[in-house]
């Protein structure tokens, strides 16, 4: 059963190539085709999940780079950890896939996009699957470029074309890092399977640990969106919906998580690389949410929700033992909670004509019942309202970061975990109140195409996977803290889990501290949305909301370290290339065929002179001869 | 007698026959002044011959002779068909080839 | 005969025979692709009777031609030239499937001249890779020139006349330097012997006893050649002229096949014959390389031209190829020859793919298109692809060998392989920026606007004017599809390529490791 499991795979890529090589012959049936193929991966998945014990057991389809003493495969390993992650895969994958056929229905191309979501599927499976760090890689890149394909999907429009160039661009330096990682293993280990670089890692010397840590830092940085590489993912936004929930949100953007808690026992050797994960993911969860405040953008808000989610799960698997399950278990309950929470977007925007500006909504609760409660439900995950999904996954996170060792990292960043905890519930709530209460602001307004809004609930197609989704947002996290069974389910991969023992906060009081916090977000978000009406245009705002309306400045430090000094040197080398490197040579060719034409002057045509030359010739060699001889 | 006055005599024609070639335009002078070369060569090229005992000196002016004779009827013939087409035995009017 | 014998002497058959069809390009164009074919299913039988595991050489044949000087007409193969004469194979059906839309002849031209032309060069290239005499290997490096010359200058564009005589001039003079050094080797040789010889089994015996300075400056004479031909950076910018101008099948045969003859140099001459200087010098054509990699990488993604820009892609690829031979590695020296192999089919491929587009929009300046993936869906999907293999997406051959490269060239050299790893990204920037530029975004341009072509006239959205520009038609489909299987069949069982060079490689870097051990 388990030597089978390239089948996982081999679905959706199936699936991929059929529907992208059989072109127009396929669009009739196209979308169904897409569907069942990661629905028979999930089925396989599920009755591999229950065959499998947990431990990793490897299987290789072939010898893919084999030279000399390298032996690089394409493997698959089944362990605890890659049920789990194929599990959400196809399993939040296959209600999105349904989803879509219900969002993508007017699109003409509704075909080539199934091929291209089954292909990431297949990707991300790779990735996930991959017993090899070089597998991972495949996988790694293959999403991306399922990504890059996916959010250029309305590819005329170059706002789209742009930031699916950035998301790919941003992602390879990235990848650079993963690369970089891998030729260090494979220099120090001299592997890179698994089994034998976690194996002799302990015998590397700490320093080259440290530098393949950070490099993987690196690679989970630009995945997901993490800083210094995260200005790429609200751009990614540019995409339809159903991307931005399946790629974007539950699980592309959590490869990084997934690699930093599948190379445990490096981290685990490395307590500075562990340390810089913890500040990144602290960083990063501040940097989302302050964000993710200002934006009036519905899906941009979410995206800054992810990227400061992300962060979350970052910071909990940079905590090491105390913090790998927890940070796997956050990744699933945001896999639901965040994909619902953007299925509820698509489907706002699927009935006010693809409109995103919140300032434009208003009121839709009335609308959009079951849009309205499946967000809501998505919407209480998030922000964390007690024993919904987020509430477990997330309060333990908290619990752990303030249970370290040393008192300042404990409350440094237990203190930003709580923080970011209550700016998400005020983020969150704004989003809430914007959307789905108060006045109708969309009943004097048009869409940009000049049609009225007509708010309207979606069809079953699109609303039952957006209910199968609460239903996980609201019931996972309890379901996984029963008996601890996720973290005890994930401790072959992962290790067994450990309790933090002290902690400056009691571990009992933190749901206090951080529901408190929530709340008060949620109270501040009130009073300052909803109580009042919200004007359509943007208010002109303080230094703080502006500096946050630009990504605090993200964007633009990129653009003036590295785009525009990157253009500059670009037009600046072609000049020299052409002036200088082929103008030195051209200007050889100039001097040879100038002197040249000067030198032909000698050629006068008169005979005489020829004679005296050739006179004057003949006694300078003469008068030679005679010195050689006599001298 | 000494071969020293021949040998002075072979490098005073030349001498001659090289100014005439340098300073003379018409033609058939210069064209003589090169036979004069030639014909003091072969002079010395005799002396030497005498000098050593040998008889390659002599055999090479005979060499010399024929190559001369060979390049008076081809030298003359050129001459002529220049005359005809210039109406000039002026060396400096022939210099269309040139750069 | 051998097979090998066999393979160079077809083309020249067929090019005899393609050269006395002038009068009718179709019977012309029917003939010479029938014997590209014929000569494509020879290499079946060669890459067969190849053993990898056998002596170096295999297929040997030899005749005298200078006796005096034991100079002999002599060929063989080993696994790199084997791949080499396998791509060869592979694309000059493509090559001569290309004329009629995507290449055109010049008015009153016939297409027996240009596919008699195609037919020497593939032959001569092919011999080229098979030269086991030195001397020879000189002899055809420089002779090879000539086709070429006619074909651009013959069949080029605006500038052809000047792109060709620059071609020539550069590797001329590369070549002459290269003819100096091999009589150096030769005079070397009959030191060491007694009689001097051109072959290359016991010069690769003889020359590596030589005192180090000796080695560097016959080193440094094969070194100008190749690197001319490679090209390296600062001897490359006779390549985008040349490229710019050359029609599409001579682009490819020129950046896919010719170009190779350098790198192949390096394996085959540079380090057997002159180990020690090798590894003494190789601090300063890694330099080269990496610089390469980075200069054509910053270089390509400032090009206002298509050609060029393939160009100045193909010399970042050639930084890496070097890279990876002069690591020293066996890993990263299959990478290199891989990258040999995998160039070409991308870059081939990515070649012939902007000659698609020129073709529907006449023009090679990049701002004159926008937006055509919503006129032609298959032709860009095409071009993606081909960016993607050239990008080195992995699932695309290409991945394998430059991670191999970097890989194996990762372990002895660590700076300059950090340094070449940013090549990574600048690729991404300059494939995804072109591929932006020409193909999304809204329809506009000139090029396209007054673009009319068969059926399959598509509407345009934007503009609103009503579109007719065609997409991929199947005989188009019919070149592309190999080079996509062969694509994304390598990216995921490169083993058979990787097989047929890995002895032979490891034998090379053994030779520079043994002479290493030795001096110490």
């Amino acid at each position: 059963m388990i030597a089978s499991s390239w089948l996982l795979v081999a679905f959706p890529a199936l699936g991929a190539l059929i529907l992208l090589a059989g072109g127009r012959r396929t669009d009739a049936w196209g979308h169904l085709l897409g569907c069942a193929t990661v629905l028979a991966s999930f089925v396989y998945g599920l009755a591999l999940f229950f065959a499998s014990d947990g431990k990793p057991s490897d299987t290789t389809l072939w010898s893919w780079m084999p030279v000399a003493d390298l032996q690089i495969d394409l493997g698959l390993r089944i362990d605890a950890l890659s049920l789990v992650f194929v599990l959400l895969i196809t399993g939040v994958g296959s209600l999105i896939h349904i989803y879509a056929i219900g969002y993508m229905a007017d699109d003409t191309d509704r075909r080539r996009f199934f091929g291209y979501f089954n292909l990431f599927v297949a990707a991300m499976l790779i990735l996930v699957l991959g017993d090899n760090f070089v597998s991972l890689y495949l996988g790694w890149e293959g999403v991306g470029l399922a990504s890059y394909l996916l959010i250029g999907w309305y590819q005329w429009k170059p706002s789209a074309a742009t930031a699916a160039k950035k998301a790919f661009i941003m992602n390879r330096v990235g990848d650079v890092g993963l690369a970089l990682a891998i030729f260090l293993m494979w220099k120090h280990i001299g592997s890179v399977s698994y089994t034998e670089v976690f194996a002799g890692i302990g015998d590397v010397d700490s320093g080259v640990v440290l530098a393949i840590g950070l490099l993987l830092l690196l690679g989970a940085c630009g995945k997901s969106g993490q800083f210094p590489l995260q200005a790429w993912l609200p751009d990614a936004m540019e995409g339809p919906t159903p991307v931005s929930a399946l790629i974007h949100a539950a699980t592309m953007v959590t490869a990084g998580v997934y690699l930093i808690a599948r190379a445990n026992p490096i981290y685990n050797a490395t307590p500075n690389a562990q340390l810089a994960v913890v500040i990144i993911g602290a960083f990063t969860l501040l940097l989302g949410a302050i964000i993710g405040c200002a934006y009036d953008d519905i899906k941009k808000v979410l995206a800054y929700s992810t990227v400061s989610q992300i962060g979350y799960m970052m910071l909990a698997v940079g905590l090491g033992p105390l913090g790998y399950a927890l940070g796997i278990m956050h990744l699933l309950t945001h896999g639901f909670f965040k994909a619902g929470l953007f299925l509820g977007a698509g489907s706002v925007m699927h009935g006010m004509n693809d409109e995103v500006d919140m300032r434009k909504f208003g009121g839709l609760w009335r609308k959009m019942p079951v849009t309205f409660v499946t967000f809501g439900i998505g919407y209480l995950a998030l922000i964390g309202f007690p024993f919904s999904a987020g509430y477990f996954s997330k309060d333990a996170i908290i619990a752990a970061a303030f249970g370290q060792e040393e008192p300042w990292r404990a409350w440094v960043f237990g203190g930003a975990a709580v923080l970011g905890a209550g700016l998400t519930a005020f983020y969150m709530t704004r989003l809430m109140l914007m959307t789905f209460f108060g006045k109708r602001r969309w009943a004097e307004l048009k869409s940009e195409d000049g049609r009225d809004f007509h708010p309207h609930e979606s069809p079953p197609v699109m609303t039952i996977p957006m209910m199968l989704l609460a239903i996980g947002s609201a019931g996972a996290g309890a379901f996984f803290v029963f008996n601890d069974q996720l973290a005890e389910w994930l401790a072959p991969s992962l290790g067994a889990v450990q309790e933090a023992e002290h902690g400056v906060i009691a571990h009992s009081a933190v749901p206090f501290v951080v529901v408190g916090v929530s709340a008060l977000g949620v109270l501040l978000a009130w009073l300052v949305f909803g109580r009042r009406d919200i004007p359509v245009e943007r208010q002109p705002a303080g230094a703080v909301v502006r500096a946050a309306r630009s990504d605090l400045y993200g964007n633009a430090l990129n653009e003036a370290v590295v785009a525009r000094p990157g253009i500059w040197l670009s037009r600046a080398l072609v000049y020299v290339d052409n002036k200088g490197v082929d103008g030195f040579v051209n200007g050889l060719a100039a001097l040879l065929g100038g002197s040249s034409g000067r030198l032909r002057r000698l050629q006068t045509g008169f005979v005489r002179s020829y004679a005296l030359s050739m006179l004057a010739g003949a006694g300078l060699l003469v008068g030679l001869l005679l010195m050689v001889r006599f001298a | 007698m000494t071969p020293t006055y021949y040998l002075l005599l072979s490098a005073l024609l030349f001498a001659i026959g090289a100014v005439g070639v340098l300073v003379r335009r018409n033609a058939i002078v210069v064209f003589m002044c090169i036979e004069l070369m030639l014909n003091s060569v072969n002079l010395s090229l005799v002396t030497f011959a005498r000098i050593n005992g040998e008889l390659d000196g002599q055999v090479m002016a005979f060499f010399v002779m024929v190559v001369a004779a060979a390049e008076v009827v081809v030298g003359l013939a050129i001459i002529m068909a220049i005359f005809r087409s210039r109406r000039s035995a002026s060396v400096d009017d022939t210099n269309l080839l040139k750069y | 005969m051998t097979w090998l014998l066999a393979i160079i002497l077809l083309p020249l058959v067929g090019a005899a025979v393609v050269a006395g069809l002038r009068a009718n390009d179709r019977l012309a164009t029917a003939v010479a692709f029938g014997f590209s074919l014929a000569t494509l299913a020879l290499v079946v039988p060669l890459w067969l009777s190849y053993d990898p595991d056998g002596a170096r050489l295999q297929q040997t044949s030899s005749i005298d031609w200078i006796p005096p000087f034991d100079i002999h007409i002599s060929f063989g193969m080993d696994g790199i030239a084997l791949l080499m004469i396998a791509v060869i194979g592979v694309l000059v059906p493509m090559i001569i499937g290309l004329l009629g839309y995507t290449d055109k002849l010049p008015e009153g031209r016939s297409a027996g001249g240009y596919l008699s032309l195609i037919l020497v060069q593939s032959s001569l290239t092919i011999a080229v890779f098979a030269a086991t005499d030195v001397f020879l290997f000189y002899v055809l490096f420089e002779v090879m020139l000539i086709p070429m010359y006619f074909l651009i200058g013959g069949y080029g564009g605006k500038s052809r006349q000047y792109a060709a005589v620059k071609f020539f001039l550069y590797s001329f003079l590369g070549g002459l330097i290269m003819l100096a050094a091999a009589i150096g080797a030769y005079v070397q040789a009959a030191d060491e012997l007694g009689s001097g010889t051109f072959d290359w089994a016991t010069l690769a015996e003889v020359i590596p006893q030589a005192p180090l300075a000796t080695q560097i400056w016959l080193f440094l004479g094969f070194f100008l050649a190749f690197a001319v031909k490679a090209p390296l950076v600062p001897f490359h910018t006779w390549l985008p002229d040349a490229a710019g101008e050359a029609p599409i099948g001579v682009a490819v045969l020129l950046v896919g096949v010719l170009d190779k003859v350098g790198t192949f140099g390096f394996l085959r001459y540079s380090i057997p014959l002159f180990p020690d200087a090798s590894q003494e010098l190789a601090p300063l054509v890694l330099g080269l390389a990496v610089a390469g990699v980075l200069y054509g990488s910053v270089l390509a993604a400032g090009q206002q031209d298509m050609k060029r820009f393939i160009a100045y892609v193909s010399i970042a690829h050639f930084g890496f190829i070097a890279l990876g031979i002069f690591a020293f590695t066996a890993q990263a020296q299959v990478g290199a020859v891989t990258y040999m192999l995998n160039h070409s089919l991308a870059t081939g491929m990515l070649i012939i793919v902007i000659g698609m587009v020129i073709a529907r929009g006449g023009s090679t300046t990049i701002s004159a298109y926008g937006g055509m993936a919503k006129l032609t869906p298959v032709l860009a999907g095409m071009f993606l692809l081909a960016g993607l293999s050239t990008l080195s997406l992995p699932g695309t051959n290409s991945f394998i060998s430059e991670f191999l490269v970097l890989l194996g060239s990762f372990e002895t050299q660590p700076v300059f392989t950090t340094l070449a790893t940013i090549g990574m990204v600048l690729a991404a920037v300059y494939v995804l920026w072109l591929y932006q530029r020409v193909m999304q975004g809204p329809v506009r341009g000139d090029a396209l606007l007054g673009a009319s072509g068969g059926p399959g006239a598509v509407e345009a959205p934007e503009s609103g004017a009503k579109k007719t520009v065609r997409d991929v038609s199947l005989k188009e489909l019919g070149v592309l599809a190999p080079l996509v299987v062969l694509i994304i069949g390598l990216g995921f069982y490169p083993k058979p390529a990787l097989d047929v060079v890995t002895p032979v490689v490891e034998e090379t870097v053994s030779i520079v490791s043994i002479t290493e051990g030795s001096n110490e």
